[in-house]
């Protein structure tokens, strides 16, 4: 009787350790393909192509990329709404930031094995490419039979770059693949995997140990937080988390904050919402698009334009034409002396 | 059998959004569809290229004028 061929589904980063796991599985005759999910907080991609002076830059997307080196198909599920209850009520709570690592972990494989047993594709196991003790959060020895757990996918989990280090899982007791010839990696040392890399013919591969989520870092985490406690509820779109990649946020006062272009792409990225938010521009001489979020009261128009002049080639001269738009289209201009320097306060930026 | 032609709007959208409404999009087509993408983020250059030859699929015209991207892929 002939053997049937199992199939298994990866996540799939765009980092090294994903791609040599489903590398790794790929070569024992398993079916791979993969998968990846859009949260919203994936750094490269958005702020290269908003920023100009990024446009130089390679632009790709490092999944598919990993796919199409590893030669698998690749799925990319967008999770954008789903993905809110991750950031808003991490049952395990947040990492140095607002990185959940551990409750997206448990997200992200209890959506890929939703994925993977639908009847139409029939996958019988999933891997990672966790390394127990790599990540202080996520990717802990006690903390990988908890996201096999949680996640619902108990012992169809493997992690093949570790896998010897933890107990044997379904496809290996099975003989679907053979453990002998996964790994045992640990720790943060990344020679092992960079090792393999070289034995399997990768040359290029994307920063080695991930660093991919805008929520891992500090001044994002600080502009989501300060977005949640200037609304007084913890929520967010889609196009809030985008725009705090955008541009310079500085709060004058607590209900309103003024979001400021650096440069001509964010310029452009800002105008594109012009129809969602009060913006500021000056018109007597060269200047950033800035948008206005929140409700303005009484001066707050005229402190905001002076601001928004203070970061235009006006900003030594006495007198600068702002120009505002409101949201219906609606136009007025207003002469403003630029703020001085020293009278944008330091715990005015976001 | 006859082709048909769609298109999908991914204007102002950022990689990988254009991508993932492609790959969704295709997955109502039948092999022999065009599907026309028209997208404002040059990132769609490189990823729709590279999802099309994943999958299968493949790209037949690739233009760009005053920073649009059209991207007209064949269904396989």
């Amino acid at each position: 009787m002939s053997q049937q061929q199992r199939k298994a589904v990866a996540l799939i980063s765009g980092g090294l350790d994903s791609m040599l796991a489903a590398r790794v599985i790929k070569d024992q005759g398993i079916h791979v393909e993969g998968i990846n999910f859009f949260t919203g907080f994936c750094v490269e991609g958005h702020t290269h192509a908003i920023r100009l002076k990024d446009r130089n830059k390679q632009k790709r997307n490092n999944a598919l990329w990993v796919a199409e080196q590893v030669g698998i198909k690749l799925h990319i599920i967008d999770v954008i709404e789903e993905y809110k209850d991750v950031v808003l009520n991490p049952v395990h709570g947040y990492g140095q930031n607002l990185n959940p690592c551990l409750d997206c972990k448990i997200f992200m494989v209890n959506k890929a094995q939703a994925w993977a047993w639908m009847e139409e594709n029939q996958f019988d196991f999933i891997i990672t490419g966790e390394v127990v003790g790599q990540r202080p959060k996520s990717q802990r020895k006690e903390t990988m039979p908890l996201i096999a757990r949680e996640s619902g996918a108990e012992d169809r989990l493997l992690r093949p770059l570790c896998a010897k280090n933890l107990p044997p899982t379904l496809p290996e007791r099975e003989g679907w693949v053979n453990r002998d010839a996964l790994f045992d990696f640990h720790g943060r040392n990344r020679k092992p995997q960079m090792a393999l890399a070289e034995k399997l013919g990768f040359s290029e591969y994307s920063q080695p140990a991930g660093g991919c989520c805008f929520l891992t870092d500090k001044t994002y985490s600080s502009k989501l937080a300060d977005l949640w406690q200037s609304r007084g509820e913890r929520n967010y779109e889609f196009d809030d988390i985008m725009l705090l990649k955008v541009g310079r946020h500085i709060r004058p006062k607590p209900h309103y904050k003024l979001i400021i272009s650096r440069e001509e792409g964010e310029n452009h990225y800002l105008s594109g919402y012009r129809k969602e938010f009060i913006s500021l521009e000056s018109k007597s001489c060269n200047g950033p698009l800035a948008l206005l979020d929140g409700v303005p009261r009484d001066d707050d128009i005229e402190q905001a334009a002076s601001i928004v002049a203070r970061y235009g080639q006006g900003r030594d001269l006495p007198e600068v034409l702002v120009e505002i738009r409101m949201k219906d289209g609606s136009v007025t201009e207003l002469k403003v002396k630029p703020l001085p320097a020293d009278e944008v306060l330091n715990s005015w930026h976001v | 059998m006859s082709e048909h032609h769609f298109e999908l709007d991914a204007r102002r959208l950022l990689c990988p959004m254009p991508v993932i409404r492609t790959q969704d999009r295709i997955k109502t087509l039948k092999p022999g569809d065009q599907l026309k993408v028209i997208c404002s983020d040059p990132g769609v250059l490189v990823d729709i290229p590279s999802w099309c030859r994943i999958h299968g699929h493949e790209v037949i015209s690739s233009d760009t004028a005053d920073s649009i991207i059209t991207i007209t892929i064949l269904v396989r």
